[in-house]
């Protein structure tokens, strides 16, 4: 039975892995910015299906590179062209807008990749598994729950142990005083938003040995990372990952200890999260 | 020469038949959009092949949203004066023009949906199905289970009415047949994308075989988490064939290897009929082999040419004519079955191989002329 529990603890690890990436890019830019960006859903979906069609030409370890890269620069022209603009408009103007890219992204994912969900092969170094604690687990998802960990702990090291994260926890607690000792907080917003995309990016990438990348995956991971956000906190990356933690936990050990009411479990936690601490667990002081 | 001509100005002169127009309900956008575009494809080749030019078709997108699939077909029946309506891929939406067909005596050629009540308890004089019964795929499955000597199965589906109209069919069978069901879960429909918890059960249940009905992108993800597993040798997968159905084997690769399945059709199965077809399709789609929901679209289209030859015009003689049209077509023999309006055919039972040019299917046994029992079916 300790394989058994190992297995889904493993389960959970790796699924908050996911989550965080996802979630990332969302909590620091809602934080930040205000902005509540919809459109990282489509982001995330782009990662997976670049992702698929750079790894088709030149093997796995290139597109897990460059998938991330080419979404932060989608991700940084959405916020130029577009987006930035709409920040500043307020939320309902926000949600429409990127809401209606979610839209627009799907349909040209599905007139450039198709219906038929695709999968991406990582890597022969990652595949195979390996027995741990008595149980058997694929070495692709201990990978994950590496890029993970890896990711938070860089971010976190970012933000709270260098000048440029000090200056984005300024831009974060008081734009206007940040703005008046000379930090260029819409230089920030903008370096905050690509980054957040290139998460994204990647997290669209890491998945789709997983899940199958298809159109529908944009609307699908949104609505979970949302909840992430909520739970842990907008505006920190130690928030991004407890609430990762959290609502993967719930998601996995739910599905096993009851089944029955799995798929309401997220929303219930969501519903105390928000009569308990509607400001999220950990919270940037700015965001408050 | 002279003759010839003359025929041929003959014909134009006076065609033969009076025009029928076909209302063609299926989805153009959304989850089952390749799929409409399969069944469509099919039906056309089938209107092409009788060489029809006299067939209206009229395109109706009807997504898979029940209210707008309503107020489509009444468009169709009021406005267009359709004479018969084909398509129809969601189970919801054939659920929800069921009352207006069969109030508006106008026949529909159902091309996939697989609800069980439609040819059962809520069943019409008026709507024939050429697709499958979720039934008619599971309860074969599951005798041939028991027969094979497996014991004991642990069940996977989504949680939606085919999902569970295909695990009962199938636990029903299999316990009859002397098997056990040790377990089994529902997983959430459209939200469950990470399947590793629930395989994580299925092992720990002790059960000897695995048992699962997934389609579209989770068909892809849950094969290939299967197999990342390592669940080959310990817990061997059985499924409604859709698992590995021709559309998603392409992407599942190897990791499909050893799946065993039931179908209605194979593009593999080895008879005259079935390699001319494929050779039509492969013509018009180089390099894809048809899937079932091509011939699915194709039988409907065979069925409605086939009840116009024997001389039936508008909607009622149509309804009476279409259950009567019977054949071997791609998929082996097919007819009506008159109890309930649904296809009798052949269940074929396959394993999932690597073969020469990537990945088929084998044919281990074929379940002959597979008929629904009438469920509660009473035409009046």
């Amino acid at each position: 039975m300790t394989a058994f529990w190992t297995l889904q603890v493993l389960n959970a690890l790796q699924h908050a892995a996911l989550l965080f990436l996802i979630a990332a890019g969302l909590s620091v830019s809602f934080g930040l910015m205000g902005f509540v960006n919809l459109a990282h859903g489509a982001l995330y979906m782009l990662g997976a299906f670049i992702g698929i069609s750079v790894a088709a030409q030149t093997g796995f370890w290139v597109a897990l590179i460059a998938a991330p890269l080419a979404v932060s620069a989608i991700g940084a022209l959405l916020y130029l062209c577009l987006l930035g603009r709409v920040a500043r408009l307020g939320p309902m103007p926000q949600v429409l807008v990127s809401f209606g890219l979610v839209f627009i992204a799907t349909e040209l994912v599905r007139i450039v990749w198709g219906d038929i969900p695709l999968v991406l092969d990582p890597s022969a170094a990652l595949a195979g598994r390996v027995d741990l604690a008595g149980a058997t687990y694929p070495v692709y998802r201990l990978f994950v729950i590496c890029i993970g960990a890896a990711m938070a702990a860089a971010l976190w090291l970012g933000v709270n142990r260098t000048n440029l994260g000090a200056a984005l926890r300024a831009s974060v607690e008081n734009p206007g005083m940040a703005r008046a000792i000379g930090i260029r907080t819409e230089r920030m917003f903008l370096l905050v938003f690509t980054l957040g995309a290139g998460l994204a990016g990647l997290g669209g990438v890491v998945a789709a040995p997983i899940t199958a990348a298809n159109p529908g995956m944009a609307v699908s991971a949104l609505i979970p990372a949302l909840i992430v956000t909520v739970i842990g906190g907008m505006g920190n990356i130690a928030g991004a990952a407890l609430g990762a933690l959290i609502v993967a936990g719930i998601e996995v050990f739910g599905a096993v200890l009851f089944p029955a009411a799995s798929a309401v479990l997220i929303y219930a936690a969501l519903a105390v999260a928000l009569i308990w601490r509607p400001e999220g667990l950990l919270v940037a002081k700015g965001a408050r | 020469m002279k003759p010839f001509v003359f025929s041929c100005l003959l014909a134009f002169a006076l065609p033969a038949h009076a025009d029928t127009t076909v209302g063609l309900m299926l989805p153009a956008s959304g989850n089952y959009a390749a799929l409409g575009q399969d069944i469509e494809d099919g039906f056309r080749m089938a209107l092409q092949e009788a060489g029809r030019s006299n067939i209206r078709v009229i395109e109706a997108d009807t997504e898979a949203d029940p209210q707008t699939g309503l107020t489509l077909a009444r468009k169709l029946i009021m406005q267009d004066r359709a004479d018969v309506l084909v398509g129809v891929v969601s189970s919801a939406v054939l659920g929800a023009v069921r009352d207006v067909v069969h109030q508006a005596e106008i026949p529909l050629i159902v091309a996939n949906a697989g609800n069980s009540d439609a040819t059962g308890k809520d069943c019409s004089a008026f709507i024939t199905r050429v697709s499958f019964s979720n039934d008619q795929l599971n309860r074969p499955m599951g005798e041939w289970m028991a027969a094979q000597g497996i014991s004991s199965v642990y069940t996977l589906a989504p949680d939606y009415a085919a999902g569970q109209q295909m695990i009962a069919a199938f636990s029903d069978a299999f316990t009859a047949g002397g098997g056990e069901i040790v377990g089994g879960e529902f997983t959430p429909f459209g939200k469950t994308e990470d399947f590793g918890p629930y395989l994580a059960k299925a092992q720990a249940s002790g059960a000897q075989a695995l048992y699962v009905f997934y389609g579209g992108a989770d068909a892809v993800s849950f094969v290939k988490q299967y197999d990342s597993f390592g669940l080959r040798d310990t817990l061997p997968l059985y499924s409604v064939g859709f698992l590995t159905a021709p559309l998603y084997l392409r992407e599942q690769g190897t990791s499909a290897a050893g799946v065993i399945g039931a179908l209605h059709y194979l593009p593999s199965l080895d008879t005259p009929e079935n390699e001319a077809f494929v050779d039509a399709y492969q013509k018009a789609h180089p390099d894809t082999l048809p899937s079932e929901y091509v011939v699915a679209g194709y039988d409907a289209g065979r069925l409605l040419v086939g009840a116009l030859d024997s001389g039936a015009e508008g909607r009622a003689a149509l309804a009476a004519a279409l259950p009567q049209v019977a054949y071997t077509g791609p998929r082996g023999p097919l007819k009506i079955d008159p109890v309930t309006n649904n296809i009798v055919q052949n269940v074929y039972v396959f394993e999932t191989v690597e073969g020469p040019d990537g990945m088929t299917h084998q044919v281990l046994d074929t379940v002959e002329a597979v008929r629904d029992p009438p469920n509660g079916c009473a035409m009046e």
